[in-house]
């Protein structure tokens, strides 16, 4: 297929004329989604800080950098941050920047719903941190729990802004996965069937599920708490006859799902980058559909795992333990069928590629960590220390973010027209995984060695020093690294010349379309007969239609 | 050289929560060794899986013509049939290690109520009438069985070496099994965070011989007594400053419950769950500014001159 070299041109510029007002007003699916993803930056650069923060403070036993109230405003603030306004608006940017350009669409479905569902969601993350000027952050965890959230135990007006910031953005949520619902259901090119769609729409979909079924609960529980906290209700209040572990149920009732819903894209982007990357179709598409339902469903019943140790009883205890472990058998499957999407390739090391690559070991390491927490003896023992910052760590860097970057190198150009230079791209790859590594790796043994979770300091026992010192020198690391990327994106923003589109040789149809931010995204459509409908354009002696083998079930 | 080699291997299998106390941490032991075997087997087949293929379907720059191979779907089957038979086989003994280690406890007399308060803890011994803080004395060699509950928040009991934790939760009653092998000082720490001094919320069990621990609680059930004039006026000082209407001392007129158990404090090693060694200087360090030492707990700094302070420590460390 050949350059447009004409609409490049055109479309350079109308780049060049764009205006902050037009940004502000924009209904235009990829103007959100780089709004998006300018959000996640500037709240993973403050999450990062706190991170690096608290690392410092625990570099050694007994310091005394941070005094035990801030250190808890800051961790509690890392973790809120890092889940609701980093992941979720890094995955949300993905997902309705790419989404309709993969289905052959101009825009989402609503296009001013998905406007007011990113500026609601930038207005709760704001709201949030306006708390510090208010008197203090939140200080009870990110998952907040009863009664120390009361107003009795936490008397700043810190976890307020936490509920109505995070109501905010619950609302945000949800109206997004309303419009990727409808979007995919009534926007679809013609000829693209539901088994068509590729992985990321598909694992995006079915997240959509996940997202309005799940973040109800967490948003009834955030109204209710905020009643207790501001007109005397009595749901958490223990001394006045409420329930501490009902906020436990209702807040792990969304929060497990929540876990899935900021895995899910990646692994949808996982599943497009591995298949480009090996030159190949995916292997097994429908176990990799299917068990993607399986992991949605199975999500709703697991939620007990994170209260093993709350005394529910063996028989409660049991059925979640189960539920928890067979969670383990859809996602094990989806490795598999990575590594047999690479298995008879032709493999480019990309820098996208060895995110992905990488997150096959770290996400591995975080599932079977994972299962150490389904086994419920096992649990009793390491949950609440740093196992299970390791562990949520592996699972949400290793597996979440490391998608999110695999993302970014995939998919710059046809966020900005540009490519992100690959040389420094692979340096920044390599010190960010052995920083990660460093951190978090030897977490595990600080938990198996019995340090809790989320203490601003700790006695001088044995090693404690030594391991915490090699987790905050690998937190620097990591910290530098991202500077690396940074400068990337920056030299790469300004950069004179537009590259070449469809610089990966890719199969679906969003790099078909040339249209940058502003633009219409389609004028003709091909005929759609496969999962692979740019490929088939592209190569029509060797089109997945002309020469369906096994592959596609 | 080697020998430091050998200590450091030993440090980490023997030392860390691997070193099984109780009957209870042995059985998790076991099962944690038991997964970590197939987890660390899992782990490498994947890691040699994906180095293998990788290496093997690098792409080659002027290749011949590039025609993908498929891997048999045949495969997919076995992969889901491997990891379940897994999950079988650790749901399992899952069950069978929980049920020995947490039987229902319907019924049954607590040996030891704990509660947890913010940021530190309190012992009662049923059918006696002590109350002791922060050191609690537990018995070894046979099955006790403590009551957990909690006077504000959520804390958490944990002790690495003695195995499992359980949450103590306001407005509900938790059980824990623990059968104490050796003697000796163990150490652990409230495992579910609390507020502001989460961190200095550390726990220390002295576990005794059962001769020794009735012992323990017989002097404990007895009226500490103080000769010295110093000590005497600091009893005095002790109720004018009202440390009383937080700390009980038995045999005076202190009776609060919102602070630690004062009444045999000179008998304990460690000060404040075991942050501070207990001695005079200590002593007078905490009561001089608290907040200095574990900021946000809640005890207030009284403004006392040095008379006073001297006073009330000559008295605190004569409760024997
Ligand atoms: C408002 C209630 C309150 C008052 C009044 C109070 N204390 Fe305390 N005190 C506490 C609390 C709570 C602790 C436990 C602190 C912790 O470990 O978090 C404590 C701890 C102590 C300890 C250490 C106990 C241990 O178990 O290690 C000593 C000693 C002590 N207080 C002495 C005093 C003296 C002397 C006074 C009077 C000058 C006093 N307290 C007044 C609440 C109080
Ligand atoms: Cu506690």
């Amino acid at each position: 297929m050949e350059i447009r070299l004409s609409d490049i041109e055109k479309n350079k510029a109308t780049y060049k004329d764009y205006r902050i007002l037009r940004w502000l007003t924009s209904v235009d699916h990829k103007e959100i989604g780089i709004m998006y993803l300018w959000v996640a930056l500037l709240f993973f650069v403050v999450g990062g800080i706190e991170a690096l923060l608290m690392r410092t403070q625990l570099v050694m036993a007994n310091n005394h950098f941070l005094s035990p109230d801030v250190y808890n405003q800051i961790f509690t603030m890392h973790g809120t941050t890092m889940i609701f306004f980093v992941m979720m608006p890094a995955l949300f940017g993905f997902q309705v920047y790419m989404m309709p350009l993969m289905i052959g669409a101009n825009d989402m479905a609503f296009p001013r719903m998905n406007a007011f569902s990113f500026w609601i969601t930038l207005f709760g993350g704001l709201l949030l941190y306006f708390s510090f000027f208010a008197g203090g952050a939140p200080n009870a965890g990110w998952f907040n729990y009863a009664p120390l959230n009361e107003s009795a135990y936490s008397s700043t007006s810190g976890i307020d802004y936490y509920c109505i910031g995070l109501l905010l953005a619950g609302i945000g949520s949800v109206s997004t996965g309303v419009n990727i619902i409808v979007t995919v259901l009534k926007y679809r090119a013609p000829g693209m069937s539901l088994k068509m769609l590729p992985l990321f729409v598909w694992m995006s979909f079915v997240n959509a599920f996940l997202i309005i079924g799940a973040l109800p609960s967490l948003n009834a529980a955030l109204s209710m708490l905020l009643l207790d906290r501001q007109l005397h209700a009595h749901f958490f209040n223990v001394a006045s006859g409420g329930s501490a572990l009902l906020w436990q149920h209702m807040f792990w009732l969304f929060g497990h799902p929540e876990v899935y819903i900021i895995i899910l894209p990646a692994f949808g982007i996982y599943s497009e980058v591995f298949q480009v990357f090996s030159r190949k179709r995916i292997y097994g598409y429908s176990f990799v559909a299917g068990s993607t339902v399986a992991i949605a469903l199975l999500s709703f019943g697991v939620w007990v795992h994170h209260m093993f140790a709350t005394g529910l009883g063996n028989t409660v205890n049991a059925f979640f333990g189960a539920s928890s472990m067979l969670i383990g058998v859809p996602t094990g499957i989806k490795i598999f069928n990575w590594l047999g999407t690479m298995y008879g390739g032709s493999i480019r090391f990309t820098v996208s590629m060895l995110f992905a690559i990488a997150f096959l070991i770290e996400f591995t390491i975080g599932g079977l960590t994972g299962i150490a927490f389904s086994i419920i003896p096992i649990d009793w023992q390491v949950t609440d220390t740093y196992y299970v910052v390791a562990h949520m760590h592996y699972v949400m860097v290793g597996g979440s973010l490391f998608g999110v970057l695999s993302g970014l190198f995939y998919w710059f150009q046809k966020l900005s027209g540009k490519q992100l230079d690959e040389k420094l791209g692979k340096i920044f790859f390599w010190l960010f995984v052995i920083g990660f590594n460093m951190t978090f790796f030897v977490q595990h043994i600080l938990g198996i060695m019995g340090m809790p979770r989320r203490v601003y300091t700790y006695p001088d026992l044995p090693y404690f020093t030594l391991l915490n010192l090699c987790s905050t020198a690998g937190a620097f690391l990591m910290g530098g690294s991202l500077l690396l990327l940074f400068y990337n994106i920056y030299k790469t923003a300004r950069k004179k010349e537009l590259d070449r589109s469809d610089p990966w040789d890719g199969f679906t149809l969003e790099w078909l379309s040339t249209a940058l931010p502003g633009q219409k995204n389609f004028e003709a459509l091909p005929e759609i007969k496969s999962r692979r409908p740019y490929w088939d354009l592209k190569y029509p002696d060797k089109a997945d239609w002309k020469n369906d083998d096994k592959e596609r079930k | 050289m080697f020998e430091l080699f050998l200590y450091h291997i030993h440090f980490y299998l023997l030392n860390s929560i691997l070193h099984s106390s109780t009957t209870e941490a042995e059985e998790i032991n076991r099962l944690h060794f038991y997964f970590l075997w197939a987890a660390s087997f899992v782990l490498l087949v994947v890691t040699v899986a994906t180095i293998y293929v990788i290496y093997k379907y690098r792409h080659h720059e002027n290749g011949q013509e590039y025609q993908p191979k498929t891997l048999s779907g045949k495969w997919e089957i076995a992969m889901i049939g491997v990891p379940l038979a897994m999950v079988v086989v650790f749901f399992f003994l899952m069950l069978k290690t929980m049920h020995h280690i947490l039987p229902s406890a319907d019924g049954k007399k607590p040996d030891v109520v704990i509660t947890g308060h913010q940021y530190w803890w309190e012992a009662q011994y049923p059918g006696t009438r002590v109350t002791a803080a922060n050191e609690i004395h537990l018995p070894v060699g046979r099955t006790i069985l403590l009551k957990l509950l909690s006077a504000d928040v959520i804390h958490d009991w944990w002790v690495p070496q003695f195995g499992n934790k359980m949450d103590l939760i306001s407005g509900r009653q938790n059980y824990l099994w623990l059968n104490i092998k050796e003697p000796g000082i163990y150490t652990g720490a409230c495992s579910e965070f609390c507020g502001a001094q989460h961190a200095g919320m550390r726990i220390r069990v002295v576990a005794q011989q059962e001769s020794e621990y009735i012992k323990w609680l017989q002097e404990h059930q007895q009226v500490a007594t103080i000769s010295d004039t110093l000590a005497q006026s600091g009893a005095q000082i002790f109720q004018s400053e009202t440390c009383g209407n937080c700390h009980n001392i038995n045999g005076t007129a202190s009776n609060g419950k919102a602070g630690p158990d004062l009444s045999h404090i000179a008998s304990r090693q460690t000060l404040l769950t075991g942050i501070l060694e207990n001695n005079k200087e200590n002593l007078t360090r905490w009561i001089q500014d608290p907040q200095k030492i574990k900021p946000g707990a809640h005890m207030p700094k009284f403004f006392l001159d040095k008379h006073s302070i001297d006073a009330l420590v000559a008295y605190l460390s004569s409760l024997k």
